[in-house]
């Protein structure tokens, strides 16, 4: 296999790769779990731990809702259970509390609208890379063989060539 | 004798414009981090005409900062889970009831709360001044506010209070929980504008 057959190849499972991982962001589920209705006969406090574990402190980054223990993520479980008990769904829970105290309580930033841009820039950049290094590859290939093939006379030496034959 | 002379085809070089796209999709990545830092960074609003902002109160009234040009605005920012906040709350009903008749406005902005407690806070020290939740926290980003309790001084012009105060902080602004002496001192600073 040649060298820039081999670099094509190398090119083509990193954009491989890419689309792959585009394609997982894309398809994953967005960071709000789907809906689920509480089971009547699930344990209220089970549930409230299971929605809260899903969610972070909005004052406390990077800590999430089931584990914190600051008076205000007590105050948010005490809300998270109260709409469990009114027979609000998960999602209906998130969504609220992404209204009233922004995205910063989710995981992750919901792959829609701006925010997409933080799902595919990486991707696009990553196929970019692989495709400048791909590029960059193939031009060196192609300088390192050049030198080694006969260079064109110039006209200079053409005609250098023809006095001497003539004086010869 | 002529000698038969093959040509390399030259390496094809990278367009132009690819490298033009790839430096522009950089650039504009730098940017977008280097915006998003300087807003994470950026220490609470201290001077300059102060954001405008729309707030529906607890009990259904909304208010906008533009509506209340004209009138002297202290913005507390509070929340119900938050301690410091308890300490100063006497305060700011005492400065709005003295000086609402001179055209003071005090806005209490609940800042992530529950209804629930944030009604119960406000029943427990007798607020009666407007106060509602910052849904979405969007007055606390565009005030760059660092916690809770901070209060904010807007003059009858709609600007944050001017100059520094004996200790060389801002008028325009307090951070932490606000003292009876502090809120005097600026309330009276803002009506004489």
């Amino acid at each position: 296999m040649k060298r820039h057959h081999r670099m094509l190849l190398i090119g083509l499972v990193v954009l491989g790769a890419a689309l792959l991982v585009a394609l997982f962001f894309v398809t994953a589920p967005p960071a709000i779990a789907p809906s689920s209705t509480p089971s009547p006969s699930g344990n209220l406090d089970d549930e409230t731990m299971r929605v809260a574990k899903n969610l972070y402190c909005p004052v406390c980054p990077g800590v999430p809702l089931d584990v914190c223990e600051t008076q205000a993520c007590q105050q948010w479980r005490a809300l998270i259970r109260e709409k469990i008990g009114k027979g609000e769904t998960e999602e209906q829970i998130d969504q609220y509390f992404v209204e009233q105290y922004g995205e910063r309580v989710l995981g992750a930033p919901r792959p829609q609208g701006f925010n997409l841009t933080i799902y595919i820039l990486p991707v696009l950049a990553m196929v970019a890379g692989a495709g400048i290094l791909y590029a960059a590859a193939r031009h060196r290939t192609r300088a390192r063989i050049s030198p080694l093939s006969p260079t064109p006379k110039s006209e200079y030496l053409e005609r250098i060539e023809q006095e001497l034959k003539q004086t010869e | 004798m002529s000698e038969a002379v093959s040509i390399e085809k030259p390496a094809r070089r990278v367009p132009v414009f690819l490298f033009a796209f790839v430096l522009a999709v950089v650039g504009a990545l730098i940017a977008l981090l280097a915006y998003g830092v300087r807003q994470r960074s950026a220490p609470p609003l201290a001077a300059g005409l102060a954001p405008e902002f729309a707030l529906t109160t607890f009990d259904g009234q909304r208010i906008t900062l533009s509506e209340l040009r004209g009138k002297a605005v202290v913005v507390n920012f509070w929340a119900s889970w938050c301690i410091p906040c308890r300490d100063e709350a006497p305060a700011l009903e005492r400065a709005w009831e003295q000086y609402r008749e001179r055209g003071l406005v005090v806005v209490g902005v609940d800042y992530v709360d529950t209804e629930l407690e944030a009604k119960k806070f406000i029943a427990e020290f007798h607020e009666t001044y407007p106060n509602g939740p910052d849904v979405g926290t969007h007055i606390a980003q565009a005030y760059h506010i660092s916690g809770v309790p901070e209060t904010y001084f807007i003059g009858r012009d709609g600007k944050l209070l001017s100059g520094t105060d004996a200790q060389g902080r801002a008028n325009g602004n307090w951070i932490g929980p606000v003292t009876e002496e502090v809120l005097t001192a600026r309330i009276q600073q803002m009506l004489a504008q």
